[in-house]
């Protein structure tokens, strides 16, 4: 199966400062894959530079076949690729269903602010915000607000959803409840890109992992073997401990 | 539950339309009943609200501080002038005006735009200097320091003059009006509200931000434009100090931050409202009017709250309340 | 040779653009806030030491030690009383308040002073100095010296005392100044203080070289504006080196385009600096 998502050798500088170096990964239409890493490691400058935020400074982009390295980040918005944000960004004077109902008119592709409003409303009854439709959207606690994003990621109708830290912040049950509406998302067939801290979602959802350390890809596979890789234990917990529990690790 | 959330967007562009007619409608009536002088204040007041709906494009939609309103109105004021000493028709000079303040303003945009805060306002507020020095040295063609004296209009009375003038500006004023009620209702209001809210996370949402900004600074120049074409041929005589006057770009703000912004009422009411005042002032207090009108601003943002927040943080009212 | 005096004419100049452009610059960086007064502050300053000389024989050296207190209180006074109720607000209204402010001052000059230019005559004249072909006028050398030593001062005060510490670390990071203990209105006050004083020492520097009027505030306020985009913003060095760029562009614009395009010159470039260099030449990032 071709994949939907191909990064080819993609680095980006920020001046002196490699962010992300020479990453290639590929994600196949349906895979639920996650993105993990120690703090710092480049996670959300990657998902920057496939949104056309930051353009990579070498290697390139494709999705679906087509290359969107040099797409503005309006243009990737449109082509199919949602994200939600790790501080959540919404239109804060502006009501819920405003918020979600802007991410269907502009990158969703609804025709009319009369049909964005509709699916706005649709999304949000998914993600179970519905009754808080019309309050204004600085008004939600952070739980409500991870919801909002995701609805707005929801209503660009994308192909390849990327979550960004979406559980950062949220207590146990309000963890369970978002990887309810995760997974009811990819029953939906949308590809998703999750960037996480949390192991349990890690090994709840995703069906393959890739880890990033200093900004380059240092293992990927089945949450399993990656958990057990030393290069990953390593790159978490430092060399010491690595090498000290290498033999553990096996049983 | 979502009923009544479509229901109330759609009544609200309707009331805004409906509301809109009746007020011109009424406004339409002066030159049957009023006297010269008084249609010459309402002329004034009107070409006052072209520049208020104007400035409301960039400045309240989009949030983006423009003070470029004054670059627009001289740059039109002398198209139409400059245009109408060649011979052509008043009209086309009118439309002429408007069209080389549009392109204009999109050929700066591009430029400027990318500018936030401060730096835009700055930036917009030094194109009118530079246009007015500019116009000031092309002697030839706009003469200068000395002025340019447009034709008179030949056959028509005083008074059919005054009723001229201020159903024009009238017509203008409504076209502006209209402009104002379909964007604030459709896509490119909504997009420009986004943008105001939050630029980055509207463009990574899908909003093109530079053709949304552009456009919207395009609209706040073309009716500024033509006001002041019509302004030039109103006058007769114009010349550069008097149309790149900075207070033409300061005016509309204030008129805006009177009228509250949010409404797209609250321009025109902010002009009806500045008109009245500045003509009381000037009347009372000549040698000190612009100090008096700068007591005016000074009180206007220190204490206006509606004002305050109306421009400052948006309260969305408009297409998908 | 007629370039080396063109440029020199500009170099002398320029010490005074940076001065006229420091406070504004302090302000414009720490407060965020566009002072639209500073112009007038110049022409008021300028005016003080007019009639200090015409009434009281005061010279306008001297004016400058009994100026600076006057306008310190006057710039604390309006930014405690009036501007500290908008400091958070947007772009909008704080330049929109100062312009306000700024009408009321200039009418309340004009309507004092009349709109007449006037110029502040020494008596004896300073005369010039006269290096081979280059013509200098001892006025200007000795304005430029002075305007070159106050901005110097207010660096000095800056980096060295300690309430200028207090001002360069609320313009780093206000959040984390005050936590540190930094009184941030207080230093706001004092910020905005040190802005009208400098406007107002650079007043009689002006009046010893250029005739004044109500009706030059904007100009001054202009080239303070052109300085702060070319030397980056809230910096002392900054506005010396945009000052001393400014009045050498003036300078050879004036000599190829003619006097009165200079201005004209001076804002296309700010204009194109803003384009593509919004950081200044020295690169250092001011607010939006």
């Amino acid at each position: 199966m071709n994949p939907l998502l191909e990064l080819r050798g993609v680095s980006r500088r920020f001046g002196g400062l490699t962010a992300v170096s020479n990453v290639t990964l590929t994600v196949r239409p349906g895979e639920i894959v996650g993105l993990i890493g120690p703090n710092g490691a480049g996670k959300t400058t990657l998902v920057n530079v496939m949104t056309g935020v930051h353009p990579a400074t070498a290697g390139s982009v494709l999705f679906n076949g087509r290359d969107v390295t040099r797409l503005a980040p309006w243009q990737a918005a449109r082509a199919g690729i949602g994200r939600t944000f790790q501080i959540v960004q919404p239109f804060p004077e502006l009501t819920v269903v405003e918020n979600v109902a802007a991410a269907a008119l502009f990158a969703g592709g609804a025709a009319s602010i009369r049909e964005a409003r509709a699916l706005a409303v649709e999304h949000l009854e998914f993600v179970g915000l519905g009754e808080l439709a019309q309050r204004s959207a600085s008004a939600l606690t952070l739980a409500m607000r991870k919801r909002l994003e995701l609805a707005k990621g929801l209503a660009m109708r994308p192909r390849l959803l990327l979550l960004d830290e979406v559980n950062a912040g949220l207590n146990s049950s309000e963890i369970n409840q978002a990887l309810e509406l995760i997974q009811a998302v990819a029953a939906r067939g949308v590809t998703i890109l999750i960037i996480e801290h949390l192991m349990k979602v890690v090994t709840t959802l995703c069906s393959r992992v890739v880890v990033l350390h200093h900004g380059e890809l240092i293992a990927e596979g089945t949450p399993l073997t990656v958990m057990r890789d030393p290069k990953v234990v390593q790159a978490y917990l430092g060399k010491r401990y690595a090498e000290n529990t290498a033999g553990a690790v096996h049983d | 539950m979502s009923k009544s959330v479509m229901a109330t967007a759609d009544t609200a562009a309707r009331r805004d339309l409906g509301l809109a007619c009746v007020l011109f409608v009424l406004l339409a009536l002066p030159p049957f009943l009023a006297d010269t002088y008084i249609l010459r204040l309402g002329t004034t007041m009107l070409m006052y609200a072209v520049l208020a709906l104007s400035w409301n494009f960039i400045g309240g939609m989009a949030g983006y501080p423009s003070f470029a309103t004054a670059a627009f109105f001289g740059l039109g004021a002398y198209a139409g002038g400059v245009a109408q000493k060649f011979g052509i028709s008043m009209w086309i000079a009118w439309g002429i005006a408007g069209l080389l303040a549009l392109l204009f303003a999109a050929a700066l945009g591009l430029a400027l735009l990318r500018l936030r805060g401060h730096y835009f306002a700055i930036a917009s507020l030094v194109v009118a200097e530079v246009l007015r020095e500019v116009i000031n040295s092309a002697t030839d063609l706009t003469g200068g320091g000395m002025g340019l004296n447009l034709p008179l209009r030949t056959g028509q009375s005083v008074v059919q003059q005054a009723d001229f003038f201020y159903w024009t500006m009238l017509g203008l004023a409504a076209v502006a009006m209209a402009a104002t009620i379909a964007v604030q209702h459709g896509r490119l209001g909504f997009g420009l509200r986004c943008i105001q809210q939050n630029e980055s996370a509207a463009d990574m949402l899908g909003v093109n931000t530079t053709a949304t900004k552009t456009s919207a600074f395009a609209l706040s120049a073309v009716f500024t434009g033509i006001a002041g074409a019509i302004y030039a041929s109103w006058v007769n005589y114009i010349e550069p100090p008097d149309v790149f006057d900075v207070l033409y770009s300061v005016k509309p703000i204030v008129m805006v931050l009177l009228g509250g912004a949010g409404s797209v009422f609250g321009p025109l009411i902010g002009a009806g409202v500045f008109l009245g005042l500045e003509e009381i002032v000037w009347r009372r207090f000549l040698e000190v009017h612009s100090g008096v009108l700068g007591l005016l601003i000074v009180l206007l943002v220190l204490f206006l709250p509606r004002g305050l927040a109306g421009i400052a943080r948006r309260r969305s009212r408009g297409s998908v309340s | 040779m007629l370039y080396l005096q063109v440029l020199l004419n500009g170099l002398v100049l320029g010490g005074l653009f940076a001065c006229i452009a420091a406070g504004f610059s302090l302000v414009w960086g720490v407060l965020n806030v566009i002072n639209i007064l500073h112009g007038s502050f110049i022409v008021l300053g300028a005016y003080a030491a007019w009639y200090g000389h015409g009434l009281w024989g005061i010279h306008p050296f001297l004016s400058v030690l009994l100026i600076a207190p006057l306008f310190f209180a006057l710039g604390y006074a309006i930014q405690a009383g009036l501007l500290n109720r908008v400091i958070a607000a947007p772009v909008l209204l704080t330049l929109t308040l100062t312009f306000g402010l700024d009408l009321m001052l200039s009418n309340a000059m004009l309507a004092a002073f009349k709109a007449d230019f006037r110029k502040l005559v020494l008596d004896p004249p300073l005369g010039v100095l006269s290096v081979g072909n280059i013509v200098l006028p001892i006025d200007r050398l000795a304005a430029m010296g002075l305007a070159l030593l106050l901005t110097l001062l207010l660096f000095l005060v800056l980096s060295r005392s300690r309430t200028g510490r207090a001002i360069v670390a609320v313009r780093m990071d206000r959040e984390a100044a005050s936590l540190m203990g930094v009184n941030v209105s207080r230093t706001y006050a004092i910020t905005f203080g040190l802005g009208a004083l400098m406007a107002g020492v650079a007043g009689p520097l002006i009046a010893m070289i250029f005739p004044i009027s109500p009706l030059t505030g904007p100009v001054y306020l202009g080239k303070a504006f052109v300085v702060c985009v070319l030397g980056g913003l809230g910096s002392v060095p900054g506005a010396m080196v945009g000052g001393l760029v400014l009045g050498v562009v003036e300078s050879f614009a004036a000599l190829w385009f003619g006097p009165e395009h200079a201005v004209t010159v001076a804002f296309a470039l700010l204009i194109a600096m803003l384009v593509f260099r919004p950081t200044g030449l020295l690169g250092r990032k001011g607010y939006e």
